[in-house]
């Protein structure tokens, strides 16, 4: 199975002229037509045809110099504007949007040479924690298909599991792009705020939002992530900071890196076999030389209030463009969630409420900060759970608005304070459903996240293991 | 005789004549465009686009700040102010709230001072226009101004009479004109009026009871009129022990009367929060002073000049600055060796300028300095050489010297044109003359 | 501190109104539950002090990021992409008639 392989092997391939691109993709559309009808991870599958003349032509294009990613069959979150190719954000509003433009994160990719493949299934506009809040069908988990595959970016992850790309592009506002990897046993990188342009992304928080790579490993995840990071004047809130050569920093050692194990994320809300299993990893690390110490976060209890402030405010703000006017199709065709959170985040930025929850919130949001820059003085990374609970069954987190929220536990505060974190696979629990941990950097240190994650990728496989699909 | 005293604010909004767009690359001058044809993911307001802001605009709003006497903010940002409306494709617009570039200011009137509160900058909305198809009525709507550079300028409610409204407005014009930042024309849209009009016992100081805000003004004339019909309905509502509505009003050219539009019992929930799209704005004093350097004179400033340095008339002064191309040309023209060697003088430059040249783009100082010149110089002839070419024309218009002669006037000038065919630089005085004597 | 028990479906019209969201009565009613249970839960907030704290609105770290003066060809659109589709006439974009001015 050739996407089994990591990127720098289909990438030598591919140089090498071992390996195809018309294979590639053939193999693309081959697992799209096993598994897809069973996982519904996609909302568009791109036209075969197009697809097929498309590595045809890259094919015979093919020089020494090209990307890495040439040639390469990726997928994307459906929050992304791809010109000529339909754009939905996984609601009715949008079902049958064509952009006229598309999102510079894409642009990178097509000028790389790599292959869109299909646009992937989301909580509709980012508002979920388990792709169950879409207008075009629930994602199935391909551990276990009763149960969810995460979200709001279950699409992405659940594709990559079945092996139907080498990678996809998701989108991480409050753990969308981290939940579904630790839940379908992938790797994921939520990158810092402004790492990578956000123009062209479907708007959910912005101030919140990233737009990042996932894929099986780490390593391919730094391939991905170099090619697309880095300034776009078309985006205001985009870094000028040079973009590192991910993939080859990679390997550095992590001897006397220092890890925070912070006790307040391994208290009563987490799962007993998260916690067990992160212990594990954690002692992983001690063998490869990193030095692990307990630490103190106790901000935690305030991370989900204060982003289910900021973020709902936000996404009423950015949904307001769509009125059925210009493009696509009118109000009522939100669901009941989409239309919870817009009605929390207009009452949270009303008169008379402003000062006590958005303001409020705001300022909570600077001691957070302040929280994460002491510790992050002293340490390279935090290392968390990604969720407190193991993928739900269809329904429990929708029916409970509660816990709906909670499952964000670990994973808002991260883009509420604007670093990145990397998510990748550390064991499975007792019911084979895959669990997945954190590691929380400074801002700009995906290097070292990444170098950290590759180590662990070196001395464990869990990252290796399939879903019987 | 009146017992209350008009309380009037202004809103003014002018269209800056920037290239582009104040969020994004399309062009700004859209008068006249087809519909829809200058729009971009930005400005319509497409998923997934993203804001930048138009350094040229914030420049030029910090300008307008400092011409009329403002604080500039050393930090300022964008705020979304939100509200829902065909032509505002966002949902919200891109304006600022309670850090705006420029705070406070002045413009002197004949009737006193009006303060400025604020000048700040925003993003304008699309067109409408209402349209019957299909024998329904619909809305019809075009992007192509949307997302156009607008600057904000409002005053506190300083001004007490319809005429100093117009006094105001015109002073104010004239700073924006002179600056070159906008065409601030009323007719085509670039420049709107919103007064607030209330009426207060006379000697209170306290804020009057209601507000009432008049929409739909596009020239400084109506603007007066309409302010005068407020003042006088306010009064009759408030002598019958009543408080006037506090609404908004749109005036009606043809009745010359404001109709009422909507009553505003509460103030709109524009929800504002900080633009997260568009990073905090901070400007060094210096980065200020720059702009204070390349700022145009000032209309007050420049006509002072001129009756001083020049020594012109108050009412030349005043034709002058009122049109950006004739001051530029004086200015050029005064300069020149002509005006300095004193053969010409400034007041004759500003004369000529005034009442022969009717496009003063049009041409350049030296053809000016030349044409005037030209007109002055008087060349001595010899007296011989001149009697040779006024008889060499008698004898050659025998007819035109028969009808002078029989009473007609007209054909002196004609003889006289002909002999200044020869002799055009000769004064006519001379001419006529010498052309008496041999007739 | 605002009381959050206190919301009323009047409170929800009002909030759907500013939000240009048309709700059913009965969604209504659902709503004035939901909110009141988020609205609760998130006041958790006001427990934590933050006194003399500023507001972060934006974690990018960065000011004064601005473009140039200058036309963007590429990225205007044609007016039949700016249409894409929509009720149209004339070039025009067509909506239901507005009377008032709702600014």
């Amino acid at each position: 199975m050739l996407f089994n392989l990591s990127i720098s092997a289909l990438a030598e391939g591919i140089r090498k002229k071992d390996i195809s691109i018309l294979d590639l993709v053939l193999e693309s559309f081959k697992a799209v037509e096993q598994c897809e009808h069973r996982v519904n991870a996609l909302i568009t599958v791109i036209d075969k045809e197009a697809a097929l003349t498309r590595a045809k032509k890259l094919q015979q294009a093919l020089t020494t110099a090209a990307s890495p990613l040439y040639g390469i069959p990726f997928v994307m979150k459906d929050a992304y504007c791809t010109r000529g190719v339909q754009t939905t954000a996984a609601s009715n509003v949008l079902a049958g949007y064509i952009p006229a433009y598309s999102a510079t994160v894409y642009k990178r990719l097509e000028d790389a040479g790599a292959i869109l493949i299909g646009k992937a299934n989301m909580d509709a506009w980012g508002h979920g924690a388990s792709t169950e809040n879409t207008d075009f069908g629930v994602t199935k988990n391909p551990w276990d298909m009763q149960r969810s595959a995460g979200g709001s970016g279950g699409g992405p992850a659940a594709a990559l599991a079945c092996r139907y790309c080498a990678f996809a592009i998701g989108e991480d506002t409050g753990g969308s792009i981290r939940n579904p990897a630790a839940w379908n046993n992938v790797s994921a990188m939520k990158v810092t705020y402004g790492r990578v342009s956000r123009y062209g992304a479907i708007a959910y928080a912005s101030s919140l939002d990233t737009v990042g790579p996932t894929a099986k490993t780490i390593e391919d995840c730094a391939f991905v992530l170099e090619t697309i990071a880095g300034y776009d004047p078309y985006d205001a809130t985009s870094s000028r900071k040079l973009v590192p050569s991910y993939s080859r920093e990679i390997g550095q050692s992590i001897k006397g890196r220092k890890i925070a194990f912070p006790t307040e994320f391994y208290g009563k809300a987490l799962d007993h076999q998260i916690r067990d299993t992160i212990i594990q990893a954690r002692d992983v690390f001690v063998a490869q030389g990193a030095i692990v110490k307990d630490v103190s976060l106790p901000l935690l209890e305030y991370g989900v209030p204060m982003y289910y402030i900021l973020a709902p405010s936000e996404t009423s703000s950015n949904l307001g463009r769509y009125d059925g006017v210009r493009f696509g199709s009118g109000r009522e065709f939100f669901t009941k969630e989409t239309m919870r959170r817009i009605m929390t985040g207009t009452y949270a930025l009303s008169s008379g409420y402003y000062d006590a929850y958005y303001k409020k919130a705001q300022k909570v949001r600077s001691l957070f900060i302040k929280e994460y820059q002491e510790l992050l003085s002293q340490y390279d990374a935090i290392l968390t759970p990604v969720t407190p609970i193991m993928p739900p069954r269809f329904g429990e987190l929708l029916q409970d608005p509660i816990k709906n929220m909670m499952a964000d536990l670990y994973t808002v505060i991260v883009n509420i304070v604007g670093l990145p974190s990397l998510a990748l696979p550390c064991g499975f629990g007792s019911n084979g459903l895959p669990i997945g941990m954190q590691l929380i950097g400074p801002m700009f240190s995906e290097s070292t996240l990444f170098s950290l994650g590759y180590a662990y990728q070196e001395a464990t496989d869990w990252h290796t293991k399939m879903p019987n699909i | 005789m009146s017992t209350f005293e008009p309380v009037i604010g202004l809103e003014i909004h002018a269209e800056l004549k920037t290239k582009s767009k104040m969020f994004c690359g399309c062009p700004a001058d859209h008068f006249g465009t087809p519909p829809n044809t200058q729009t971009c993911p930005v400005c319509l307001g497409l998923p997934g686009a993203l804001p930048v802001a138009n350094i040229q605009a914030i420049d030029w709003t910090i300008m307008l700040g400092l011409a009329l006497g403002s604080t500039i903010a050393d930090i300022s940002k964008f705020d979304r102010k939100h509200y829902f409306y065909p032509d505002l494709p966002k949902g919200y617009q891109i304006s600022q709230y309670d850090q705006p570039l420029c705070s406070g200011g002045m413009v002197s009137t004949s009737f006193g001072d009006v303060y400025i509160r604020r000048v700040h900058l925003e993003e304008d909305t699309g067109k409408l226009q209402h349209a019957t198809l299909d024998s329904r009525n619909v809305t019809l709507v075009d992007f192509n101004r949307s997302g156009v550079p607008l600057v904000e300028i409002v005053t506190k409610p300083d001004i007490r009479s319809a005429q100093q409204a117009k006094e105001f407005l015109k002073k104010l014009h004239q700073i924006i004109r002179n600056l070159e930042i906008s065409d601030a024309d009323m007719e085509k849209g670039s420049m709107r009026i919103e007064p607030n009009i209330s009426l207060r016992p006379i000697g209170s100081k306290e804020l009057p009871a209601y507000k009432v805000e008049v929409k739909n003004i596009n020239s400084f004339r109506f603007a007066a009129a309409a302010i005068e019909y407020e003042i006088v309905r306010h009064k009759k509502i408030l002598d019958e022990g009543k408080i006037p509505v506090q609404e908004t009003r749109g005036w009606n050219e043809q009745k010359g009367i404001t109709v009422s539009q909507r009553s505003k019992e509460e103030a709109a929930d524009y929800r504002y929060f900080p633009e997260p799209d568009i990073p905090p704005m901070r400007f060094s004093k210096r980065y200020i002073e720059n702009i204070r350097e390349t700022m145009p004179e000032l209309p007050n400033v420049r006509k002072e000049r001129m009756m001083k340095e020049y020594e012109l008339q108050e009412k030349q002064a005043d034709v002058l600055i009122s049109d950006m191309a004739k001051c530029r040309l004086f200015d050029e023209a005064v300069i020149h060796h002509s005006v300095s060697e004193n053969k010409i003088s400034a007041v004759e430059v500003a004369n000529w300028i005034i009442n022969k040249v009717p496009n003063a783009s049009g041409i350049d100082s030296n053809t000016v300095v030349k044409q005037i010149v030209d007109d002055n110089s008087i060349v001595a002839i010899d007296e011989d050489e001149l009697n040779c070419i006024v008889s060499e024309v008698v004898s050659k218009n025998p007819k035109a010297v028969a009808d002078y002669k029989g009473g007609k006037e007209q054909s002196l000038m004609f003889l006289l044109g002909q002999i200044k065919r020869t002799l055009p630089k000769v004064q006519v005085s001379v001419i006529l003359e010498a052309l008496k004597k041999q007739l | 501190m605002t009381n959050a028990a206190a919301l009323t479906k009047k409170d929800i019209d009002h909030i759907a109104g500013l939000a240009n969201l048309s709700i059913t009565d009965r969604q209504s009613e659902e709503l004035v539950t939901q909110l009141e249970e988020t609205v609760t839960y998130v006041s958790a907030l006001q427990k934590i002090s933050t006194e003399n704290i500023p507001e972060t609105s934006q974690v990018t770290n960065t000011e004064n990021v601005y473009r140039k003066d200058e036309i963007d060809s590429e990225r205007l659109l044609s007016q039949k992409d700016a249409l894409s589709g929509k009720k149209q006439y004339k070039g025009f974009f067509v909506v239901d008639a507005v009377f008032d001015r709702e600014k």
